[in-house]
């Protein structure tokens, strides 16, 4: 059978950056099939070639045995490709019918075809078992919801080969698996998956076949079933991964942070955080596992000063931190900072550096104020031989201080980030999703980093939704679900099914 | 990813050579202009660049029109770098105008200039300050567009003053809507005292004084922690605030500053030249600021070089209307507009091109 994609020695470059070279395989109709690679492997690149967002340099696309070429993503879907972008390109007070015919109005009045699209949907939904109300309106729905109507999109528009982006990575355990479901049913009917991943386990999972990218080149590709993670893993990077990191015994010190009966709501009055209590130990790692979205990020915006608790107590070394009766949390950052918080943010981009900054300006990033002469201006002489240091002594490639730091790789963004925050030497530290966007080689660097912090004594609050990190660091596990704690565990206990049914708000019976 | 490396242009493309072409498409159409007037272009090109430029006494002139825009381009560059567009520079610099005329009128006839001329710029830039302090205070605490509540503020402002001057200032038995003439105490001292060769023009300390006001921005805006923290605000107020930066209070201040430089305008444009207050005298030289900070992309050098180009076309093209009656001054104001037009909406116009052209010479 004629496959229904084929790349042919496909290379694309942007100026000296190789992003795709060579790139052959071919992806069989009827099959799901996994690409993996590392941030900045060439992944991305690769699907918007095939999408029509960039033209391939050289070598040919093959759409069901016809060689294409896609200028436009107009051009991929007329061919019947779709694609599920990794954040939802919905709008999000409209309804879900409305979302599925923008774009394919189809004449100047919505009247008619309205109510055509609408059986139509219904008919698709009933047919893949997708579970949406077309007259639902977008922010009304679930994350999951939200990407079955980004599916059903589409489908509407007779999408034969789906392609897509990371789409577990917003989704409970619960959700992966009906999303896998209807995956699965997809393949039944002769559509063709194209799966964007780089966890290895969904790769296990679901996939038929599986291309591995290295530094934009094929480096392997495999049937599922004759291979195992590890060689996934080995592919993906290069090299074997340690298992584990090395760390010292866990002996703990005093409380450093001591919260209780901290309690959140926004304007609304929605309750976002609700008695919370909770201790963090000097030499200890306490990772917070939970599905993104259950109050782990305010929690962790409250403890640095980023927002005010609605009430409660937070105390830091037995002294309460000084929330006081400000209307806002202008400035209290720089406080807490100055209380010995140090916080690396969950979103690096958004909070974590100014991208339009160089890399040396980043370094002093909240800590502008210890870095002033008498005249309040900087010292630039200082600056740059701490700069010079910390890229050498946290290994951020490339080592150029002048660099724009939002040209750097995610995980260089991310070890000036943890570089600036350790040299700082806080003794709390307070670490949002570490190694989000970081590629395999730079996660476990960046472990090291933090473990290597715990041994000498700092306690470290850890958010992590990824539960291979939890299981790496903490040690001891505290599961949130809808803004409340569900559970706590050592980490000798640590138990996947357990802590998956705590994440889903079922507190242990 | 690494790919932005070359979707974006380098510092010299877009601190150069892009307000380079902005301006050479903008003369271009202008030029074009002069030719459907029936002038040749080459030769009215010449006469500017002679009158605004090689002659010593149209230099001194572009000069004074470049000090009163470097304070209108200082204000609305720092309001810039703090991710405030500063629509109200005109307004800021006509109530400044007041606040330095209350402070002249109050003691120019009993003191001397050593303290009158340091009272009138306090007084142009406190009241300058006032006028953006409320934009600000409601950009900060309201989150009201700072656009819009600036630009309704010029109306305010031209309205009031209107009121203010006509009401009360006018001298008893004059018809002229204008404060009385001050006394000499408050004239700045033209440069001419120390350079005869800029002969009876009114290039005055006020030059100096904005040169001056230009270092002290520069190095406020990239060497203090201050600075930094603006410039944090303006690009990612998230960042910012993480960083512990105190947003409202950053907003609030850079406006009063803003506003105080454009108070400050009013100094050289008053105190240098009319030595009255009149209606409606800063004439759009707020509205110049704009176009200026776009220009000169909020860099010293930058605006500089944009308020002695604006300066020049307003000296140059006085002169040359006077030279070719076909064409009347007003072509300059359409110049202007030009070169707004190419420099601030089109800013970007010919980045893509210049992109590709950058891409092409690296490979090939």
């Amino acid at each position: 059978m004629q496959p229904a994609v084929e790349f042919r020695n496909i290379s694309k470059a942007f100026g000296p950056v190789q992003a795709n070279a060579d790139v052959s395989f071919s992806i069989a109709k009827g099959s799901i099939h996994g690409v993996i690679g590392e941030n900045g492997a060439g992944k991305s690149t690769l699907m918007s070639i095939l999408y029509g967002y960039y033209n391939a340099d050289s070598g040919q696309l093959l759409i069901d045995g016809q060689e294409r070429t896609i200028r436009t993503s107009h051009e991929a879907i007329d061919l019947g490709i779709g694609m599920v972008h990794q954040h939802f390109m919905l709008v999000e007070n409209m309804t879900v019918l409305d979302n599925v015919m923008l774009g394919a109005e189809g004449g100047f009045t919505l009247a008619g075809k309205r109510k055509e699209v609408e059986k139509a949907l219904r008919e698709i939904c009933t047919r893949y078992r997708l579970d949406v109300d077309p007259l639902a309106t977008i922010h009304d729905l679930s994350v999951g919801a939200q990407q079955r109507v980004e599916i059903l999109k589409q489908i509407y528009r007779s999408a034969n080969i789906l392609i897509l982006d990371e789409p577990t990575a917003v989704l409970t355990a619960q959700e992966t698996a009906s999303l896998f479901e209807i995956l699965r049913l997809f393949k039944t009917q002769g559509k063709t998956i194209i799966l964007i991943t780089h966890k290895l386990q969904e790769i296990m999972d679901i996939t038929d076949q599986v291309t591995v990218l290295r530094a934009g080149r094929v480096s392997g590709a495999v049937a599922t079933a004759e291979t195992s993670k590890e060689q996934l893993a080995n592919m993906m990077v290069g090299r074997p991964i340690e298992g584990n990191l090395p760390r010292a015994p866990f002996k703990p010190g005093a409380a450093v942070l001591k919260v209780s009966n901290l309690q959140l709501q926004d304007a609304n009055k929605v309750r976002l955080l609700a008695d919370i209590d909770l201790t963090v130990r000097a030499g200890e790692i306490v990772a917070i596992a939970g599905v993104s979205g259950n109050g782990q990020s305010e929690l962790m915006e409250i403890l640095s000063g980023m927002r005010l608790p609605t009430s409660g107590q937070v105390e830091l070394e037995g002294k309460p931190l000084p929330f006081g009766r400000r209307a806002n949390a202008d400035g209290l950052p720089a406080t807490f900072r100055e209380l010995g918080i140090g916080h690396v943010p969950e979103d690096r981009l958004r909070d974590g550096v100014i991208k339009d900054f160089s890399v040396m300006q980043n370094t002093v990033f909240g800590y502008q104020d210890r870095v002033r002469n008498r005249w309040g201006l900087f010292d630039f002489d200082a600056i740059a031989k701490r700069c010079a240091h910390l890229l050498q002594a946290f290994d951020v490639r490339p080592n150029n201080p002048d660099m724009r730091i939002g040209l750097l790789s995610g995980g260089n963004q991310q070890k000036v980030v943890i570089a600036r925050e350790v040299s700082a030497q806080p003794k709390l530290m307070l670490v949002g999703q570490p190694t989000r966007g970081v590629d395999i080689g730079t996660i476990e660097s960046i472990h090291t980093q933090l473990l290597r912090l715990r041994d000498e004594g700092v306690a470290i609050l850890l958010v992590s939704v990824e539960l291979e990190e939890v299981r790496a660091l903490a040690d001891r596990i505290v599961v949130m679900s809808g803004g409340r704690i569900t559970g706590e565990l050592n980490i000798d206990e640590f138990d996947t099914t357990r802590i998956g049914l705590l994440m889903g708000g079922m507190h242990k019976s | 990813m690494t790919q932005m490396k070359t979707t974006e242009l380098p510092r010299w493309a877009t601190g150069i050579a892009l307000p380079l072409l902005n301006l050479l498409s903008a003369l271009l159409v202008a030029a074009l202009v002069i030719h459907l007037l029936g002038e040749s272009p080459t030769e009215s090109m010449r006469i500017l660049i002679d009158s605004a430029i090689v002659n010593p006494e149209g230099l001194a002139y572009t000069l004074f029109y470049a000090s009163t825009f470097i304070f209108t381009g200082l204000a609305v560059s720092i309001a810039m770098k703090a991710g405030l567009f500063n629509i109200g520079a005109e307004g800021q610099m006509y109530i400044g105008g007041l606040g330095l005329t209350l402070a002249v009128l109050a003691f120019d006839q009993t003191l001397s200039g050593w303290v009158v001329i340091p009272l009138a710029m306090l007084g142009s830039a406190l009241f300058g300050a006032l006028w953006a302090f409320l934009p600000g205070y409601l950009q900060a605490k309201r989150g009201s567009h700072v656009v819009v509540t600036t630009i309704m503020f010029n109306f305010i402002a031209a309205n009031l003053m209107n009121f203010i001057i006509v009401k009360y200032l006018i001298p008893e038995g004059e018809q002229n809507p204008a404060s009385r003439v001050f006394a000499d105490s408050a004239a700045l001292p033209t440069l001419n005292t120390w350079f005869p060769v800029f002969g009876d023009t009114p290039l005055n300390i006020g030059f100096p004084i904005a040169i001056l006001a230009l270092v002290i921005y520069g190095v406020m805006v990239s060497r203090s922690t201050w600075g930094y923290q603006v410039r944090a605000t303006g690009l990612n107020q998230h960042a910012a605030h993480y960083a512990g930066v105190r947003i409202s209070r950053t907003i609030i201040v850079v406006m009063l500053i803003s506003g105080a430089l454009a108070g400050l305008a009013a100094v050289n444009s008053i105190m240098g030249s009319t030595h009255y207050l009149s209606l409606n005298f800063p004439a759009g030289a707020g509205f110049v600021g704009i176009a200026i900070a776009l220009m000169g992309r909020q860099h010293p050098v930058g605006i500089f070089l944009s308020s002695v180009l604006f300066g020049a076309l307003i000296q140059g093209g006085f002169d040359l209307s006077l030279e070719k009656p076909n064409i009347p001054v007003e072509t300059f104001i359409f110049i202007q507009g030009l070169i707004i037009l190419f420099c601030g909406a089109m800013e970007h116009f010919y980045a893509p091109a210049l992109l590709k052209l950058i891409n092409a010479t690296c490979k090939g």
